[in-house]
């Protein structure tokens, strides 16, 4: 009678488990599929082509951001000296906006791309992220990397993609992978240390750029049409402006986020 | 009925375990360390990680789930072995069960995420385990294998009704809250779900006060109940509080990781009590149509004699 009862709670217990694998297996094999069914680019005349410049501010005061207590790990603790506050808003003169994913919403048409060969890098230093957001192409390869003497755990947490979770201890091989669907932007977590965070812009096309400490930003070579740029920032979402660029024309756009927005 | 004293210890045992262990859940959570461990069974590929940072969360937790789950097969053994009630033997191998389907729950939540539905699916099942462990405590104690009088419940709906819903509402509001905190619902599910425990809590007490208050068993209960209901809405304001405040917080702070803790085992208390309470009516008030066969037997047994 034991013996029975014990029998049917283990198999339902290994029903459970073959269930919940037999789904993962699904959802991996769909992803590969959409990864490599891209069609050959379409050609660019580069004799036509213009750039789109500007630069990305925002207007109102940025919100006073609580330092990072790190003592949990003493690794992280002793690689900051001095409190880090996180990187959500980083304002540098002039309220120039750093981190902000810059890049051609509309306007390319049926257009392909081909994916570069290099591999973009994310990197843990000091229990932070580095860069703090990176944008990449859709099936290019993004290589994270474990600067640090601790064990890290690297989470994106997609809408559009296949979610993962990878652990990286110290001195390990760097973890590569891709995503599959164009996505802005696809939130970056480890959760042995919950104050790291990051971000991952994933694209169609090529024309993106993630603003430095100036805020500024430049989408080189875009073929003559009209456009919408947007510009995505972590905590105040989208604003975008359309442009029209002719042959060889240089145009200016610039963009200001609202401080307001964010509702802090 | 004999009662064996060393089983109802060790059921009294295996339910504090499981309390431990419900703490250790919530502070997964609370410390956003779920995912800080990316395999399972094992841990980072080796039975004991590097305990650091988030992952000694998660690592406690599923040592504790490990011992809460020997604890729970031997238990159900002890009482298939010893245990004459066959249904009791049933609420023990029901105990097991659950214990190993929320292993496998956990399980998902590492290998698949989704925490919408594995978190709260793994955390309604949390309470639904310790309440077969609170169960199994009430069903092996001295108090519901000793002579008890039978009570008659003139009042409609029945208290044994009353208590019941009431049971099963804490267990809709347990799903509504596990639901909002894995992010599955809005507040405004779980704020709805307050307001109908707070009307059935309100019933049901003032039912049992009516109508048996001279019976020292209910009225405890009611006295349990009350207090983690009120404990369990102070908690459940100032989580709501922890939660905004944390908001701009760049990772979870202690003070506020505790209060929500404190909340999550308020339920687990209240919803205790709640069943506690309807386990006692059970066994004190017999159902409409038992009492009425009771009755009509003695009505017989009185002619007959006459």
């Amino acid at each position: 009678m034991i013996r029975s009862k014990m029998l049917l709670v283990s198999g339902i217990a290994l029903l459970l488990v073959l269930g919940g694998c037999s789904k993962k297996t699904e959802d991996e094999g769909t992803e590969t599929k959409e990864a490599t069914s891209s069609a050959p680019a379409t050609p660019i005349d580069m004799s036509t082509v213009g750039d789109v410049s500007g630069k990305i501010t925002l207007n109102g005061t940025a919100p006073t951001l609580k330092p990072i207590n790190m003592s949990a790990e003493p690794y992280c603790s002793k690689a900051h000296p001095t409190p880090v506050t996180p990187q959500d808003v980083v304002v540098g003169s002039g309220g120039a906006l750093q981190n902000v994913v810059v890049y051609v919403k509309d306007g390319l048409g049926d257009r392909t791309f081909d994916v570069p060969k290099d591999s973009v890098q994310l990197q843990q230093k000091g229990c932070m992220y580095e860069p703090h957001v990176v944008a990449l192409m859709a099936g290019q390869t993004l290589q994270v990397v474990n600067a640090d003497q601790t064990t890290h755990n690297i989470h994106p947490i997609p809408k559009d993609n296949r979610e993962w979770n990878k652990s990286q201890p110290p001195g390990a091989s760097p973890i590569e992978d891709t995503f599959a669907r164009a996505e802005v932007s696809i939130p970056v977590k480890c959760n042995v240390h919950p104050w790291m965070k990051s971000y991952i812009a994933v694209f169609k096309q090529p024309y993106f750029v993630v603003t430095g400490a100036d805020g500024s930003f430049d989408l080189k070579n875009l073929p003559p049409g009209t456009y919408t740029i947007e510009a995505w920032q972590e905590k105040y979402g989208t604003v975008d402006q359309q442009v029209t660029v002719g042959a060889k024309e240089l145009k200016t756009v610039n963009l200001t986020f609202n401080a307001a927005a964010s509702g802090d | 009925m004999g009662m064996n004293r060393a089983l109802n210890r060790f059921a009294v045992l295996t339910t504090g375990c499981t309390f431990l262990l419900l703490i250790a859940g919530a502070l997964v959570t609370g410390n956003d360390a779920a995912d800080s461990v990316p395999d399972w069974p094992l841990a980072y590929h080796r039975i004991i990680p590097p305990l650091t940072g988030g992952i000694r969360f998660e690592f406690a937790h599923r040592a504790v789930a490990g011992v809460v789950a020997t604890l729970t097969l031997v238990l159900a053994v002890w009482i298939a072995r010893r245990e004459r009630r066959r249904w009791v033997r049933n609420v023990g191998w029901t105990a097991l069960g659950l214990v190993v389907a929320q292993a496998l729950l956990g399980a998902l939540r590492v290998l698949k995420g989704d925490p919408a539905v594995t978190a709260t699916s793994h955390a309604t099942l949390a309470q639904l385990f310790f309440v077969s462990l609170i169960c199994l405590t009430v069903f092996t104690g001295e108090w519901w294998q000793s002579h008890q009088p039978v009570l008659r419940d003139a009042g409609s709906p029945s208290l044994r009704a009353l208590a019941l819903t009431t049971s099963v509402i804490i267990v809709i509001q347990t799903i509504l809250g596990a639901g909002y905190r894995h992010g599955a619902f809005g507040i405004w599910p779980h704020l709805v779900g307050a307001g109908a425990v707070t009307a059935a809590v309100i019933v049901v007490a003032r039912n049992a006060r009516v109508r048996f208050g001279e019976v020292k068993s209910l009225r405890r209960s009611v006295i349990f109940v009350h207090a983690f209901f009120g404990l369990q809405i102070v908690l459940g304001g100032a989580a709501w509080w922890a939660v905004q405040a944390q908001q701009r917080a760049p990772q979870p702070l202690p003070l506020l990781v505790g209060i929500t803790v404190a909340h999550v085992l308020g339920a687990a208390l209240l919803l205790s009590a709640s069943v506690v309470l309807t386990l006692r009516c059970y066994r004190l008030i017999p159902a409409r149509r038992e009492a009425t066969e009771f009755s009509g037997r003695a009505k017989h047994s009185t002619e007959a004699a006459v």
